[in-house]
């Protein structure tokens, strides 16, 4: 329902845009001093409710993975805070640094990816579901941690290949409205899709409580609703495909405050 | 289980306006969507939410399915004396929430 809503939602304007693209030939990144995170888009309302705990709706997810990471689990019957402590000192920072290069699978995984292993490997319980409830409460948890930190991808040489496809697959023009993300997220940015102002497309606020979503969500959730705004066929949760996008866009990030859990339109 | 975040500062002056702000989790589900298949996802949303100041109701609200999942009632209220600050949520399938918090008034 959501997605044919969208559609219809963007049908008009990425006729617009289209025309723009023919007139934009050639695009370029947006420069490093002109970055600004998703928040500065808001309205003000939606600004005071991200920045007060007790409104902002993620802060609730934020509890149940504090709840959860306290919580023994598996076959080792081990919860997370037996191995990792204070979440508040040892998962500083991280959330900042991921996708981060996984070399038992030799690709970059994202946290909840990462969160996921140590489930399966060290809690030795079944994987959470991908965009369940726990594991998008734990993520938050953690993410939370980092938050107000400057997004830091790792400086791994390992990762060169990947950054390189999710920059290529940034700029790739897909779906029926045969668009980039780039032509929106970097060549017009701050204008309006009838409502809506586009962003940058920053990925510093995930998993963020979105109020079209009336829930908390994923990066991939966020990257799946474009792909089907511009009718193309999204790919699978957890796809490689998508780990690269999120390493290319926290690239593109780096420096910005992280800010999970974030609230959007 | 349903989780409850609630702003009320811990000290005001007596006879202070002060503001109360919380906000539940729940899915408020309002009974008029369908699933993939046609089927009526059932209704389940909070139907009431109270507060009372020491035990005296201080404000009453009834929720109806067009109000957003997770909801956020703020509201204001005098403070009078020190004391508790106690909220009810109930709704569908016998949903039902409690918090309380402490004010010291002087
Ligand atoms: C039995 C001990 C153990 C348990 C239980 C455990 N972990 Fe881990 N975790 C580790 C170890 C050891 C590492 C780092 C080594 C590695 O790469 O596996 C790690 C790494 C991580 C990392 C990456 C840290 C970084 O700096 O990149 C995250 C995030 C993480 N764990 C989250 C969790 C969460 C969330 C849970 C609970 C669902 C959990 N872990 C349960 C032992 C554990
Ligand atoms: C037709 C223009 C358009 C295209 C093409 C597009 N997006 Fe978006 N994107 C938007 C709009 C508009 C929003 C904000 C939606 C809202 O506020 O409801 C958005 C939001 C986002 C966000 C959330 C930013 C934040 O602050 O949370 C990310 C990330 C994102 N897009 C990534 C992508 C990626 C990756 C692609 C390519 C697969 C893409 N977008 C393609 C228009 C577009």
């Amino acid at each position: 329902m959501n997605a044919v809503r969208k559609r219809a939602r963007w049908l008009a304007p990425a006729a617009v845009l289209l025309a723009l693209a023919a007139v934009i030939s050639a695009r370029a990144e947006i420069p490093l001093a002109e970055r600004r995170s998703g928040y500065a888009d808001l309205a003000p309302d939606t600004k005071a409710m991200q920045d007060d705990d007790t409104s902002n709706p993620g802060m609730l997810a934020v509890l149940d993975g504090e709840a959860l990471w306290k919580t023994k689990a598996g076959n080792a019957g081990r919860a997370c805070a037996d191995c990792h402590a204070d979440a508040r000192v040892s998962m500083k920072g991280v959330a900042a640094r991921y996708p981060a290069f996984e070399p038992t699978l030799s690709r970059p995984v994202n946290l909840e990816q990462r969160i996921n292993i140590c489930r399966t490997e060290r809690q030795q319980a079944q994987p959470f579901a991908s965009e369940s409830k726990d594991l998008l409460a734990l993520t938050a948890f953690v993410g939370m941690q980092s938050r107000g930190q400057p997004i830091a991808p790792p400086a791994d040489e390992r990762l060169r290949p990947f950054l390189d496809a999710g920059r290529e697959a940034f700029s790739r023009r897909l779906g029926q409205f045969n668009l980039s993300c780039g032509q929106c997220h970097d060549d017009n940015w701050g204008k309006r899709l009838i409502g809506n102002i586009i962003p940058q497309a920053h990925p510093n606020g995930y998993p963020l409580y979105r109020l079209e979503w009336q829930s908390i969500g994923s990066l991939q959730r966020r990257l799946r609703n474009c792909m089907i705004g511009l009718r193309a066929e999204p790919y699978e949760y957890g796809a490689p495909e998508y780990v690269s996008l999120e390493l290319y866009l926290m690239w593109r990030a780096r420096g910005l405050p992280a800010e999970t859990p974030a609230v959007r339109p | 289980m349903a989780r409850a975040l609630i702003n009320v500062p811990a000290k005001a002056k007596r006879g202070e306006v002060i503001t109360i702000k919380t906000l539940i989790s729940h899915v408020m589900e309002s009974g008029f969507r369908h699933n993939q298949i046609g089927v009526r996802i059932p209704r389940d949303i909070i139907t009431s939410f109270t507060c009372t100041y020491n035990g005296e109701e201080i404000f009453q609200a009834d929720l109806h399915p067009a109000i957003t999942a997770n909801p956020f009632i703020a509201f204001t209220t005098i403070a009078t004396e020190s004391g508790t600050i106690a909220f009810t949520w109930r709704g569908d399938n016998g949903f039902s929430a409690a918090e309380s918090v402490n004010i010291t008034v002087e």
